[in-house]
């Protein structure tokens, strides 16, 4: 065990880890998941909330089995390592406010950042706004970093807080077990399913659980994180995380070539708009409510699997904010940014500059 | 006796930040930091190893780590 542990905290550890999501991604795409969205937290997360009910864009309802995978991967991981910490109790206000701000900001992008990789590994040249405007937001994050910004302290609390946002996976599993998709029907028992759209596209339960599962265990074990890996990289010119991300990026632009997938271009990409401002003011930020909370979307999911609190706080915040997004019209479509898109990238970024101009205070 | 972190509760980056800014100010001698989660722990001894920094001694106390590092 102690010899796996290592292993992945190892330079070639988070490489492997990046290669491995790369393909399998890339190939969740070619198994039916949609177009540069083998895997995309943010969008996945707002499908869930669609797949509820939270929001009715009829075009993006789906209970993603990949999100239930990697909270309870890293559940089992963090168990069957002993590193299953309950903790809570770090401003799990903020934190879910940044989580809404993030996802409303992904949303005027359409991706998280594991969705940026993908999108340039699929040849979607818009991707590198997104990319460079979350570069942008996390930079910014880092002169708050350095300037004290913190969320305070976590405590130790009780087991079953730590249980709670796997518990609601399970719950999720089960919701999505019991009430399967009905060809040419909308809904299914208390769950919606979009007839058409990215909402429509998805692999076989299993093959998305099972992919789930397997990425929340290794990244439960090397800490994988896109956000960190350019944070780490400004902060204190560390590239251990960064190599991780160019695994995945070199992993999925070559499973793309090979499997067909990879159409260079700027125009009529998958699940994706020409806009590139807002592709990359969106990201600015989603970028910093990511730097601000400390974890990128997927990093969130796995730290909540192993027990932090105040991770899925921010999960559950980003839920909301999917529903939010698509109620109020700020998400984007392949037309454009929302009705209120823009205003939405713009009242988010001065509320998380006011976080973390506020929240400052000299430890130690 | 050197200078001793209490990075308990802090997520990342803080328990990394505050180590190198102890390293920055001391130059060589012995840092004691306190952390609760495995990944701060590796996260500590990575960025203190790339400063020159080695761990010596590694105390776990519960589900607390206490690390030294140190530099001649």
């Amino acid at each position: 065990m102690t010899l796996w542990k290592n292993l992945f905290a190892t330079r070639w550890g988070i490489i492997g880890v990046g290669l491995v999501i790369g393909v399998l991604a890339a190939l969740l795409q070619k198994w039916g998941n949609p177009g540069n969205m083998g895997i995309c937290v943010a969008c996945f997360e707002r499908d869930i909330a669609g797949g509820l009910g939270l929001h009715r864009a009829a075009v993006v309802q789906y209970v993603r089995p990949e999100i239930i995978g990697f909270v309870l991967g890293a559940f089992v991981s963090a168990y069957l390592f002993k590193e299953f910490r309950p903790r809570a109790g770090s401003a799990p206000i903020v934190r879910f406010v940044l989580g809404a701000i993030a996802m409303i900001g992904a949303l005027v992008f359409l991706g998280c950042p594991w969705r940026a990789l993908l999108r340039l590994a699929g040849g979607d040249g818009n991707a590198l706004f997104g990319l460079l405007g979350l570069v942008t937001g996390v930079w910014i994050g880092t002169w708050f970093f350095r300037q004290g910004y913190n969320l305070g302290r976590s405590q130790a609390t009780y087991t079953s807080v730590g249980w709670t946002l796997p518990l609601l996976m399970v719950g999720l599993l089960l919701l999505r077990l019991i009430f399967p998709p009905i060809p040419e029907q909308g809904e299914s028992g208390i769950l919606f399913y979009s007839l058409q759209g990215p909402g429509a596209m998805y692999a076989p339960v299993m093959v998305s659980l099972a992919v789930g599962l397997l990425i929340g265990i290794i990244c439960q074990r090397s800490r994988f994180c896109t956000m960190g890996a350019f944070r780490d990289l400004i902060l204190f010119r560390q590239a251990h995380l960064f190599s991780g991300v160019l695994a995945l990026l070199a992993a999925a632009w070559v499973t793309n070539l090979i499997v067909g997938q990879f159409h260079p271009g700027f125009t009529n990409q998958p699940v994706a708009h020409t806009m590139e401002i807002w592709n990359f003011g969106g990201m600015v930020v989603a970028g910093l409510a990511f730097a601000l909370a400390g974890g990128c979307p997927g990093r969130q999911l796995f730290l909540a699997g192993e027990g932090d609190g105040d991770a899925g706080v921010f999960v559950l915040g980003m839920i909301v904010g999917a529903g939010v997004a698509h109620n109020f019209k700020l998400a984007s479509s392949p037309q454009g940014v929302g009705q209120y898109g823009i205003i939405a990238v713009i009242i988010g970024l001065i509320v998380c500059l006011a976080i973390g101009y506020t929240m400052r205070i000299k430890l130690n | 006796m050197g200078t001793t972190i209490d990075a308990r509760g802090l997520s990342c980056p803080q328990p990394v930040l505050l180590t190198l800014q102890a390293i920055k100010k001391l130059n060589k001698g012995q840092i004691m930091v306190l952390v609760d989660t495995d990944t701060s722990k590796e996260n500590v001894i990575r960025a203190a190893a790339s400063q020159g920094w080695q761990l010596t001694e590694m105390q776990q106390e519960g589900l607390e780590y206490q690390l030294t590092l140190t530099k001649d």
